[in-house]
């Protein structure tokens, strides 16, 4: 009682604020809750199965499976499964390892996925990337992107603070560049511009140039993080690595980066999420990630006027991952900062 | 070798590489423009388009050029860009401030605002206005009414807009007028406050005239309202569904980033501040606006012009809805229509990285202007 006193309404003003968010809440909770609940029909497989109100789940339920795998053959889905079970058991096992176990069996893992994925041999058939969609295509984008970026924009970052003025000018020039303009017309640079850049004869899968042009765009995000984490070492550490007689790449192999990408994890994970969103682009240049199975299931004729309940799915699913990282990033930054707190 | 030698034959390298790999694209791309015949050059934009545009702000029609085209597309852009940016940060600050509300309710509304909308992708949420929300209105017949002057259906937004004759024109110099007087002396007050310490109502004065000026000339204007003929409505002015889709999906997402950044820009002043200032005797609204807001600016403006340009370079989402912005009609549409791809895409990121220095500069500029002076 007394908490709900000075909390909501301590001054009259208060009280009415109070009272405003209440009906407000209520206004958008309650239609809400029963548009996606109490009416709502879960169980079924045909539009037949949908009520006159509420939402139609079974449209979601029927086309689970697509807006997971995408076209992928439902008898090879499994390759898919085992990928992604990979890349968590890896990432349970590497969390605490050392930076060159990470990069070496991250590599590792890259070329038995993109194997598991393609197939094409050991008995595996293969599955062209034109079949690929869903949730999958989504995960494949973004993390392939961050992946590909990271040694990019590392050596974007420590070109930009080179003593060289050329390395510098190049370099800042890539990154400004980039960052200036929105990443809908990189994505048409790489699939209608980029075929006219390459030789005669040579054609390149439309995944890959869309992958291509998300790499390159992100590593100028990448390299703007790993600045930041370059700038925040001490002068200290620079100068006692170049007393000990090591090069330059020898201290920033073993000391600075080191100490740079740890600081800048949280930075990282926060483009990966941005980087996750933007991966809804690609359906303008005719792939179909989640948002664009979903948009294709709209239009079946069978299943006409459930936006809505696509959408909502897509949402939630969105938000699960985005929102679910973000902490993971708070709670990173929190570790980090008690980690590095002086004694 | 001498550090100096080394130093100059890295970058030679480096450079003599990019010039190679620009010259060996380059070869590769004339190659190929020649073979599938493709023209180059900037020609194409005098040649008639032949299209028409469902929104534009300037005359256009099927006998104008591709280079009007490309104005059209550009204006189409700013504008949407503008009216979201307004939009954007009057939403974000209102969110921003609600989420340090001392009530725990609204400070909890505000921060689940913010936690919703910044977690799911713009794209998808301009496909929930435009498909879903939008679609879903009723067609012209059974429009919305709102005071039979403004009305909404499936097919847009239509408002009543003034008729642009000698009055329109006469009211629209004098809010002109008003609103230079009105900066002059907001300025002059402030001069005088910063010399002698005297404070001078500024806001009153700078708000009051053009408002005065408005509110009497508004019913002096002639204003045309929107009439249903035949299938849809005509007479004032129309918006398209695709604009209001985009404006009111980039204005929702762009302000959950602000609000993040009024918050974290109020958190950053220190609380002895506001208790100095009360202890000069301070009201608490001379000590937020005199205190706390132009030392919260100075950490909230940095990171808001990074969000109004990342609006400016969303707004290119549009042409996921056909909405007829750079992307859409200048990228896609004329893109199509003449094959000419890399003077279509060079042009149009070369407009957005424009936009985006200038507005950097601007904001840098406005930067310098409220950095504190160290003494």
């Amino acid at each position: 009682m007394s908490w709900l006193r000075a909390n909501l309404f301590a001054t009259p003003l208060n009280a009415a604020l109070s009272l405003g968010g209440l009906v407000l809440l209520y206004l958008v909770l309650a239609p809400a809750i029963d548009w996606a609940i109490i009416e709502a029909r879960w169980s079924g497989a045909t539009r037949a199965d949908c009520g006159e109100h509420g939402a139609c789940w079974v449209f979601v339920k029927a086309r689970l499976g697509q807006f997971i795998y995408g076209f992928y053959p439902p008898a090879e889905r499994w390759r898919i499964d085992l990928a992604f079970v990979l890349l968590v058991v890896l990432a349970v096992v590497l969390r605490r390892r050392g930076m060159r176990t990470i990069v070496a069996s991250g590599v590792g893992y890259f070329i038995l996925a993109a194997f598991l994925l393609v197939g094409g041999a050991f008995g595996l058939p293969t599955v062209e990337t034109t079949k690929w969609g869903g949730l999958m295509l989504t995960l494949v984008i973004a993390i392939t992107g961050i992946a590909g970026s990271l040694p990019l924009g590392i050596l974007l970052a420590l070109g930009r603070r080179s003593r060289r003025p050329v390395i510098r000018a190049l370099s800042i020039a890539y990154i400004e560049l980039w960052r200036g303009v929105p990443l809908i017309t990189v994505l048409f640079m790489a699939s209608v511009m980029l075929p006219l850049f390459l030789p005669e004869g040579v054609t390149v899968d439309k995944l890959a140039r869309a992958l291509v042009g998300v790499v390159l765009f992100a590593a100028a995000y990448v390299a703007e993080v790993v600045r930041g984490g370059l700038q925040a070492i001490p002068k200290g550490q620079f100068e006692a690595a170049s007393a000990l007689g090591l090069s330059y790449w020898q201290s920033h192999g073993l000391i600075i980066l080191p100490q740079a990408l740890r600081i800048v994890i949280p930075g990282l994970v926060n483009v990966f999420i941005a980087l996750l969103k933007d991966t809804t682009l690609v359906l303008i240049i005719g792939l179909f990630d989640l948002l664009g199975m979903i948009q294709a299931a709209l239009a079946d004729p069978n299943w006409l006027g459930f936006a809505m309940e696509g959408y909502v799915f897509a949402g939630v699913v969105f938000w699960v991952l985005c929102f679910g990282l973000s902490r993971l990033s708070l709670r990173l930054e929190a570790r980090l900062a008690h980690n590095t707190r002086r004694v | 070798m001498g550090r100096r030698a080394r130093d100059i034959a890295i970058q030679a390298l480096a450079l003599a590489l990019i010039v190679g790999a620009i010259v060996y694209l380059a070869d590769n791309a004339i190659a190929n423009m020649a073979r599938r015949a493709i023209a180059s050059g900037f020609a194409f934009l005098a040649n008639p388009a032949g299209f028409g545009v469902p929104m534009t702000l300037i005359p256009f029609d099927e006998s104008s050029t591709y280079g009007r085209a490309f104005l059209v597309a550009l204006l189409n852009t700013l504008l949407v860009s503008a009216v979201g940016v307004v939009f954007a940060t009057i939403l974000g600050f209102t969110i921003g401030i609600a989420r340090l509300s001392r009530n725990w309710l609204i400070a909890r509304l505000a921060g689940a605002y913010v936690e919703t909308i910044r977690n799911v992708p713009l794209l998808l949420q301009i496909f929930v206005w435009y498909f879903a929300v939008l679609r879903a209105l009723p067609p012209p017949r059974q429009s919305l009414s709102l005071f039979g002057a403004v009305y909404l259906n499936n097919r847009g937004i239509y408002v009543p807009a003034p008729i642009v004759d000698a009055r329109f024109e006469w009211i629209a110099i004098a809010f002109g007028v008003a609103l230079v007087v009105a900066i002059a002396i907001a300025r002059w007050g402030r001069r005088r406050r910063e010399m002698t310490g005297r404070p001078f109502p500024l806001a009153w004065a700078a708000i009051g005239l053009p408002v005065i000026v408005l509110l009497v000339g508004a019913p002096l204007v002639q204003w045309e309202t929107p009439v249903l003929r035949g299938f849809n409505f005509g007479g004032g002015a129309g918006l398209i569904p695709e604009f209001a889709a985009l404006a009111i999906a980039l204005s929702i997402y762009t302000a959950s980033f602000i609000a993040e950044n009024v918050r974290s820009g109020i958190l950053s002043v220190p609380r002895a501040q506001v208790e100095a200032a009360y202890a000069l005797g301070l009201t608490r609204g001379q000590t937020l606006r005199l205190v706390v807001i132009p030392q919260a600016l100075r950490v909230i403006v940095p990171p808001l012009t990074g969000q109004y340009l990342n609006l400016i370079k969303n707004s290119s989402l549009g042409a996921a809805i056909a909405y007829p912005e750079l992307v859409a009609l200048f990228g896609g549409t004329v893109l199509n229509q003449t094959g000419q791809a890399i003077e279509v895409i060079a042009i149009t990121m070369g407009v957005y990285l424009l936009i985006s220095l200038a507005i950097s500069a601007a904001m840098n500029r406005y930067n310098r202007s409220i950095a504190r002076v160290e003494r």
